[in-house]
């Protein structure tokens, strides 16, 4: 197995990430740290979805609820931001366990169902609690700034606290799926009788999934809340949850680089879509939605690993 | 190299918010032949609808631009989809004043979307003009003073509807219908100001709520109808109005019916409601309604479907939007020209705010642009009109909102 | 008691839009077993041609008859041409190719009429009918009449004639089926004419009353969803009895639970859903999902 240019690969990308932020422009910068919130969403719905095979329309319920819970904890109480993102993780995780449990008893459209009524409640539950959450004029924030004595603007800075969530994120997610926890997650998605037969709570396993997937999701909230200094109830509705979805999908299920490609993808794309066709630029959109799937069915990540499977191959056979 | 070197000091610059105070600052997005105007808009996504004011502005431009440009300069207008969506905007925006350096930042469309930038665009001190949304806070020079509005807000239209309702309806009871997001609740709020307290408690029996979403709002008349309302208040978009006009029809009730201005459109609203139904409504209004007929051998009117047909011909004729950003690009222009040969971002902020007693040709007849120093919100005047079964006929006096 | 029978009347004719779009999601997944997001959208570019029609003099019904027959074929070729090459795909490929279908739809149709609502004309009478203090709308009984005749006609046709079994049988177990000489390829491709056929019928019966624009469907197909979820996403009757014990449970909790108004009623309509789906977890008249070990 190519392991080691994998490892140079990675340490090569790595490196890159590390310099960006001093020969870019704030602006990419800030579109880079885009892409790595939405690579968390992405991460956390992949979890769900693509190893654990249950399926979710709402995801960008918890999107919210991590962001709103940053923006309050920084609007009403002026807690330190660092402080928010944590606790935007550990809220969601319970709100998603919670809700991971009554959808034990749903399956496929059902709880697609269950999952979509959450991702269309949220909108209007959050203008209902004005009083906390500004209405439907959403919430003000403002940009942080680098610590004292670190010389960085506040685009580098929010550049390497998102990267540096997302890389942590990444080695936690894949840690949690290469071990024994993993394992049954998989387990339950492939076959959940079969898996119950081994001892596998399953019960237990997918509300905790359900819970972690929310948990990621909400940290990607809380840190776009900080991004783009702004939060308002009508930027979390139900298309959110289907971006989020085409992410996932385009990217590659059950594949944690497809959380990467998926973000690039919904980040980047859209806006190609716009320089070809400003008259219709969804219809480019969904030429490219399309023509992805029908190029990589299994998504890019799925080609990658193909595409790299052949190469090997081909290099081996002469030997 | 030095060039890279200068441009990469000059962004991180931007990003610190360090900008050396005003004056000292090179003109930006201004060359000898051209100005950039930055501009966003939702082209795609649930509100979609609206981009064809973008559209048309760019269609203006060209006009313009085919005219000579002004003051020998071309007008260079740069557009972007932000779909309705705040970060979408925010990038797009930062794309605009930090990538393609544009001079002013120009009808942004949406409140959500301009709250997201507001901050933003005021710490690097780039002009933010006529915003395309009905909210009250874009007039707020002394903490903003780089953001101005442009149309009549919601509140204020709330408060006239409030004022006449007092006058002549002394004993009305007010049933309310509004969209539950910023828009309705700023009509809400025009509405419970104007009434004051005392009276908004005394006056109105119901307030009833409905979602951009919802099918159909029939559930909300038949309550406003039992709540025993003789005043209906209508906050409702072109879609929304429709069914609620033809559906209080069908149900007999017939109120004093306050409609907003969103849906004066005779030809997509009114209309299909059913003239029977629709006769009697009141609403205000600061532009010519472009499918009245009244409006038919109007100069300003004619001027405009000429214009239309040589520069956007794909652009529908019954569409206010149209006729809208059609006006607002005219407002542009004339900034650029007061401007002269100094197009720094501080002379074009200071011309924008001393626009005295403009005139433009789908403004009602005798509604002028005004602004000042501090006062940032362009139109303020507004005229009631009652649908007479073929036409908005005006009537009463111009209500001036700055003179109070 | 007279807003009590009025709101259950106005809430079965809301209803009876969601029951009808709903019957249409159900009808492609009884023939190819997925969920199809872009169906709402296909049914309004169904509705736009019959608006070019009806403006070009056509009378109603032939419009109507002509639209049907526009949009049978339209659905079959949709299927032939951008489905098929993801025939063999996950699940979620196809319902991200649905998506894209749909943004391309939405789009094409703004392109082309703009974005402006247009009215569009009902086959029955435009008066109110009266009985006591309660309205019916005319258009709303003839729109439900209309429904619930589709919803005869599917149900004979799934349980009467040869084409309707194959089709069950082709989405139901695909490989059994291509060894019983069925077609299953076409059989998909008839079954999404067949939804493409009811969702133009909905679209023209939805249009009177919402008017016509690019995304007058947006709104429609969540409701649909979950009356076609709450019915059972295997019962095409349970589906349309979905569509009216939804937009009956809407109207009552905003008009009843005042507390919650009718700010939050979509949110507790949901609730209310998900509590019966809690209970019975195939819907309230599908088929229990039966697990093979």
């Amino acid at each position: 197995m190519p392991s080691r240019a994998l490892r140079l690969g990675l340490v090569v990308v790595l490196a890159g990430a590390m310099v960006l932020p001093f020969v870019v422009t704030n602006f990419r910068l800030f579109q880079c740290a885009q892409v790595f919130i939405y690579a968390i969403a992405l991460l956390g719905l992949n979890i769900l979805i693509g190893y654990n095979g249950q399926f979710s329309l709402g995801h960008s319920a918890f999107y919210a609820l991590g962001a709103y819970t940053t923006a309050i904890m920084i609007d009403q109480w002026s807690v330190p931001y660092g402080w928010t993102i944590p606790v935007a993780g550990l809220l969601c995780l319970i709100a998603g366990f919670l809700f991971g449990i009554p959808a034990l008893r749903l399956e496929g459209l059902y709880l697609a169902l269950a999952t979509f009524a959450l991702a269309l409640a949220v909108p209007q539950i959050l203008k209902y609690f004005e009083h906390w959450t500004g209405g439907s004029q959403g919430i003000v924030l403002s940009k942080p700034a680098a610590p004292k004595g670190v010389p960085l603007n506040p685009d580098q800075w929010l550049y390497f606290l998102t990267l540096f969530v997302l890389l942590v994120l990444l080695v936690l997610a894949r840690n949690l799926l290469a071990g024994r926890t993993g394992r049954a997650i998989v387990a339950i998605r492939d076959n959940p009788i079969a898996a119950q037969a081994m001892g596998v709570n399953t019960a237990l396993y997918k509300s905790l999934t359900f819970g972690v997937s929310a948990a990621y999701t909400g940290i990607a909230g809380a840190l776009s809340a900080l991004v783009i200094a702004f939060v308002a109830p009508d930027a979390f509705d139900v298309f959110l949850s289907i971006t989020f979805l085409s992410g996932i999908v385009i990217g590659g299920l059950a594949s944690i680089s497809g959380a990467i490609f998926g973000a690039l993808f919904i980040q980047f794309v859209p806006n190609w879509a716009q320089d070809i066709s400003k008259a219709a630029p969804w219809a480019i959109y969904g030429v490219f939605l399309i023509g992805f799937m029908y190029v990589m069915p299994r998504g890019i990540a799925g080609a990658v690993r193909l595409g790299a499977a052949r190469w090997w191959r081909r290099r081996a056979e002469p030997s | 190299m030095l060039k890279k070197v200068l441009l990469l000091m000059l962004m991180t610059a931007f990003g610190l918010g360090m900008l050396a105070p005003a004056g000292a600052q090179t003109v930006v997005g201004v060359t000898a032949t051209e100005i950039k105007i930055g501009n966003t808009n939702p082209y795609s996504g649930p509100a979609s609808a609206y981009g064809t004011i973008g559209k048309v502005i760019g269609a203006y431009f060209k006009k313009v631009n085919e005219e000579g440009g002004v003051n020998g300069r071309k007008i260079n207008y740069i557009t972007y989809d932000d779909a309705y969506s705040p970060p979408k905007a925010v990038e797009m925006v930062r794309k605009l004043v930090e990538q393609d350096q544009v001079a002013a930042l120009f009808q942004t469309l949406g409140t959500p979307t301009n709250s997201a930038i507001h901050k933003y665009v005021n710490q690097q001190k780039v002009p933010h003009l006529f915003v395309a949304t009905g909210a009250t806070k874009w007039n707020d020079p002394q903490h903003f003073p780089w953001t101005m509005g442009w149309q009549p807000n919601y509140q204020t239209e709330g408060k006239i509807y409030a004022q006449y309702i007092m006058k002549n309806f002394p004993d009305a009871k007010i049933g309310i219908l509004y969209q539950n997001d910023d828009y309705g609740k700023d009509y809400r709020k025009g509405l419970h100001d104007g009434l004051g307290e005392a009276n908004a408690k005394k006056m109105i029996v119901m307030e009833q709520t409905y979602e951009v979403t919802d099918p159909t709002i029939d559930s909300q008349i038949v309550n406003l109808k039992n709540s025993g309302a003789n005043v209906f208040f209508n906050v409702t978009i072109p879609k929304f109005a429709v069914q609620a006009i033809k559906k209080a029809h069908d149900l007999g009730w017939k109120p004093a019916h306050f409609l907003n201005n969103v849906s004066s459109s005779l030809a997509t609203v009114l209309k299909p409601a059913g003239v029977e139904a629709s006769r009697g409504l009141i609403t205000a209004l600061y532009m010519k309604e472009i499918t009245d007929p009244q409006w038919k051998s109007d100069k300003g009117y004619q001027d405009w479907v000429a214009f239309m047909k040589k520069y956007y011909p794909e652009g529908a004729l019954d569409d206010q939007s149209n006729a809208f950003g059609y006006t607002v690009a005219h407002a542009m222009t004339q900034v650029l020209k007061q401007c002269g040969n100094d197009l720094s971002r501080e002379n074009i902020m200071k011309q924008a705010a001393s626009l005295k007693n403009v005139e433009f040709p789908l403004l009602l007849p005798g509604i002028k642009v005004n602004t000042s120093p501090t006062d940032h919100a362009p139109i303020e005047q507004e005229q009631l009109a009652k649908f007479d079964g073929e036409r908005w006929a005006t009537f009463g006096e111009l209500y001036d909102a700055s003179k109070k | 008691m007279d807003i009590l029978i009025q709101q259950v009347v106005s809430g079965l004719a809301t209803g009876g839009i969601y029951g009808s779009v709903a019957l249409a999601l159900v009808m492609i997944y009884e023939a190819t077993d997925i969920v199809n997001f872009a169906q709402g959208q296909m049914a309004v570019v169904s509705t736009y041609i019959a608006w070019s029609l009806l403006n070009a003099g056509a009378p109603y019904w032939a419009a109507f008859l002509a639209t049907l027959a526009i949009s049978f074929v339209g659905g079959l070729l949709l299927e032939r041409i951008v489905i098929r090459p993801v025939e063999g795909a996950p699940v979620l490929t196809v319902v991200i190719v649905c998506i894209g279908l749909l943004v391309i739809l939405n789009s094409v149709l703004g392109w082309i009429y703009s974005y402006i609502q247009k009215p569009f004309p009902s086959p029955f009478p435009d008066r109110p009918i009266r009985i006591g203090n309660v309205y019916f709308g005319a258009h709303d009984v003839g729109a439900l009449a209309i429904t619930v005749l589709v919803l005869v006609a599917l149900y004979a046709f799934f349980r009467f004639t040869t084409l309707g079994l194959a089709m069950r049988a082709a989405a139901q177990n695909p490989a059994s089926s291509r060894l019983c000489g069925i077609r299953v390829g076409w059989m998909l491709a008839i079954g999404w004419g067949l939804a493409s056929l009811i969702g133009a019928v909905a679209g023209m019966m939805v249009a009177p009353i919402v008017t016509l624009d690019p995304n007058m469907m947006a709104g429609i197909l969540i409701y649909a969803f979950a009356s076609a979820t709450l019915g059972g996403f295997t019962s095409p009757g349970g589906a349309v009895l979905g569509g009216l014990i939804v937009g009956v449970i809407e109207n009552l909790v905003g008009t009843y639970v005042h507390f919650i108004g009718t700010e939050l009623k979509l949110t507790v309509a949901l609730a209310v859903i998900l509590i019966v789906l809690l209970v019975r977890p195939s819907g309230l008249f599908g088929r229990a999902a039966v697990h093979r070990v």
